[in-house]
């Protein structure tokens, strides 16, 4: 068996699979571990062989293989192995027929990073702190918690998005920073370092208050697309259960009876 | 004096009966070279989500509440005694900008009561649209309302600001609108309609020449319009032809059913119940039909069925009257033939041809793409797999006895403003 230190990143993770295709260790023989585990000192680096480095991999692999690498599962190294593997010896159709098992799981992967980065866009929301006193200049801050590494890879939709602004996105794996110019990052902070409260907070809760129609209650609907598991970063979550009361005090009578 | 706060609660309340808060579907555009903030483009993006199950997309609020027309089915009508407000343009952008800034929005949706007159009130809705894009050069959406008989110019200016515009013909008769809404006349509205679609003719026409200089931009995400279910006696046979003219003849990129939701202090012309919300479901489900599924609406609903089955989907419902169509061989059928079985999507429809183009379909490769066996089986049959036939006509009716039971349960995913079946 071969162990091999999980990668921090795609590229590094490329390095090391290039080096285990050309040693030609199939991915049974190789056991992908973290860091902390690795007892054993890498003291067999992988065998450099004489043939040609030259694999054909589909771009296709390289597109699903960004998106996998921000899976929080680590297992997701192992899988891009299995995978390219058999793209290179067994089958360089894999991808197109989307019916092997490992490719699958990728695509189920794949689901979860994007709807949680579509999720991110929705529910980051910017608290507005005065960059000195008196200074009509703001620095936005938002404090979130994406479910998965999706921090790098969001990072040209708030800037496209906010780019007259200044503002930061603090979340507990890495932090991001726009100047208006450029693009920071810094290490994870927790949700202390991040500003409490905002003038337009209030209003957006009017409106939320407003907006919403005591007359058809769907929680449910809710639910699906804005699990509790969101709720806590959300300044508009805190009115949801006064909302749900108003909505069930209403007239039930129009609820329809199906017989 | 109003204060801020009271205002936008006010005009946020009158606004929420439109059921549209999509922002999807405009062009791509982001403000990287821009002296402002936003962007917009793709599939637009659900902030937030209020208990109703609808989404928020939209700042959606009215310019104003107080209105000369008196349409009984609207709370702002003259002659209610609801609380009045009106913001002013300044405070409508400074709201959008603040709220953009704090990413609970992807723009505005604005719309207004009528004050003094249809020209008078269209020019200051364009005024807010027009100073968030020129003094702020807000790239987010903005969707605007269009008063019907506003006059030619001012829907041509709505248009060089707005992502979307929309024109609500309320309701699916003529005859119901006149009594409903006496100052309002459905050929009126349909005539504006049909200007709005002449100007995104000559706009997409004009853009295809490509000129040197840009033509002025025109509402890029189409209009839209809304119905209004279950506040006169239209059925559903009149709601989708009316529906299916609109999409036809206009081009419209979505027609909203908002069933009738009573108001306080309703007339007495108006039913004192509102309609159940899964016939809005139906609606919805039927417009799909409509729109990506091939089906024509005597299909769907005709003389000798004049409504849709609140307790079973409009697709099953065909199904189950077309038994003679099924099974479908998965490995012969084309597209439209696979799109009419229950149970399969756009999505699983396109699955299935790729998989075909490498090889034959067996029953292990549904099961692999993760397809509901147990609802498509009756309908289908593959290289390894023939139905009975009596099993298929038993099927039907446990299917859709048991959907009575998540009557309450289904998921308003679907009437959600995004509208994805
Ligand atoms: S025109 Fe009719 S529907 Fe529109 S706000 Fe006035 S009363 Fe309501």
């Amino acid at each position: 068996m071969k162990y091999v230190q999980n990668p921090h990143d795609l590229k590094s993770w490329i390095q090391e699979a290039r080096d285990l295709v050309q040693a030609e260790i199939p991915p049974n023989e190789v056991e992908w571990v973290p860091s902390e585990e690795l007892y054993l000192e890498l003291e067999n680096p992988t065998p450099l062989s004489d043939k040609p480095s030259i694999y054909e991999v589909p771009k296709a692999f390289l597109i699903l293989a960004e998106t996998v690498a921000c899976h929080r599962n680590p297992e997701k190294w192992a899988l891009l192995y299995c995978i390219l593997w058999k793209l290179i010896f067994k089958d360089k159709h894999l991808l197109q027929v989307g019916l092997d098992e490992s490719v699958r799981t990728c695509q189920v992967m794949i689901k979860q990073v994007r709807r949680d980065c579509h999720k991110m866009k929705a529910f980051v929301r910017f608290r507005a702190l005065s960059v000195a006193e008196n200074s009509a200049e703001k620095h936005y801050v938002s404090w979130y918690e994406p479910e998965h590494l999706i921090v790098q890879r969001m990072a040209p939709f708030f800037q496209k998005r906010f780019t007259q602004m200044r503002w930061s996105i603090l979340t507990p794996d890495e932090c991001m920073h726009w100047n208006g110019k450029k693009l920071f990052f810094s290490n994870g902070a927790s949700k202390v370092d991040a500003p409490e409260g905002d003038d337009y907070e209030n209003l957006w809760l009017t409106y939320y208050q407003n907006t919403f129609n005591a007359a058809r209650l769907k929680v449910k609907a809710m639910q699906t697309e804005m699990p509790k598991k969101y709720w806590k970063n959300l300044p508009e979550a805190t009115l949801i259960e006064s909302l749900i009361e108003k909505g069930q005090a209403m007239d039930i009578s129009r609820k329809f009876d199906a017989h | 004096m109003l204060s801020l706060s009271d205002k936008l609660a006010i005009l946020s309340d009158a606004a929420k009966y439109d059921a549209s808060c999509a922002s999807s579907g405009t062009d791509n555009r982001n403000s990287l070279n821009g002296k402002g903030i936003g962007s917009a483009g793709g599939m637009g993006i659900c902030h937030s989500y209020t208990p109703d199950g609808r989404c928020i997309s939209l700042l959606k609020i009215l310019m104003t509440n107080f209105c000369i027309y008196d349409c009984l089915y609207c709370i702002n009508r003259k002659s209610s005694n609801t609380p009045r407000a009106r913001l002013k343009p300044e405070e409508i952008v400074s709201l959008t900008l603040n709220f953009y800034k704090r990413n609970y929005i992807e723009g505005l949706f604005l719309s207004s009561g009528i004050i003094r007159n249809a020209d008078y009130t269209m020019e200051c809705i364009i005024a807010v649209a027009r100073t968030l894009r020129k003094v702020h050069d807000f790239r987010g959406y903005i969707h605007l309302k269009t008063i019907p008989d506003a006059s030619k110019e001012l829907i041509a200016d709505a248009g060089n600001w707005a992502d979307r515009l929309s024109i609500n013909v309320e309701l699916p008769k003529k005859q119901s609108l006149a009594k409903l809404a006496p100052e309002k006349n459905a050929e009126d509205i349909e005539a504006s309609i049909q200007r709005i679609h002449q100007k995104e003719v000559e706009y997409e026409a004009a853009k295809r020449q490509k000129p040197k200089v840009k033509p002025p931009r025109f509402a890029p995400a189409g209009q839209s319009t809304q119905m209004i279910v279950g506040a006169d006696d239209s059925n559903d046979l009149n709601i989708l032809n009316r529906a299916n003219t609109l999409y036809n003849s206009y081009k419209l990129r979505r027609v909203y059913y908002s069933a009738y939701s009573p108001i306080p202090e309703p007339s007495s012309d108006l039913p004192p119940i509102a309609p159940p919300l899964v016939r809005e479901h139906r609606l919805y489900q039927a417009d799909w039909l409509l729109r990506f599924y091939g089906f024509k609406v005597d299909e769907i609903v005709n003389e000798s069925s004049l409504d849709l089955d609140l307790h079973c989907d409009p697709k099953m419902s065909w199904a189950m009257r077309n038994p003679d169509f099924f099974p479908i061989d998965l490995n012969q059928a084309s597209r439209e033939e696979m799109l009419r079985v229950p149970g399969l999507g756009v999505r699983n429809v396109d699955r299935i041809l790729n998989i075909r183009r490498w090889h034959l379909i067996r029953l292990e490769d549904l099961q692999k793409i993760r397809i509901s066996l147990k609802k498509i089986l009756p309908y289908i049959e593959l290289v390894n797999y023939h139905p009975k036939r009596a099993h298929f006509n038993s099927f039907q009716s446990i299917e859709c006895s048991s959907r009575l039971n998540q009557m309450e349960l289904f998921s308003a995913k679907t009437t959600a403003a995004n509208g994805e079946l």
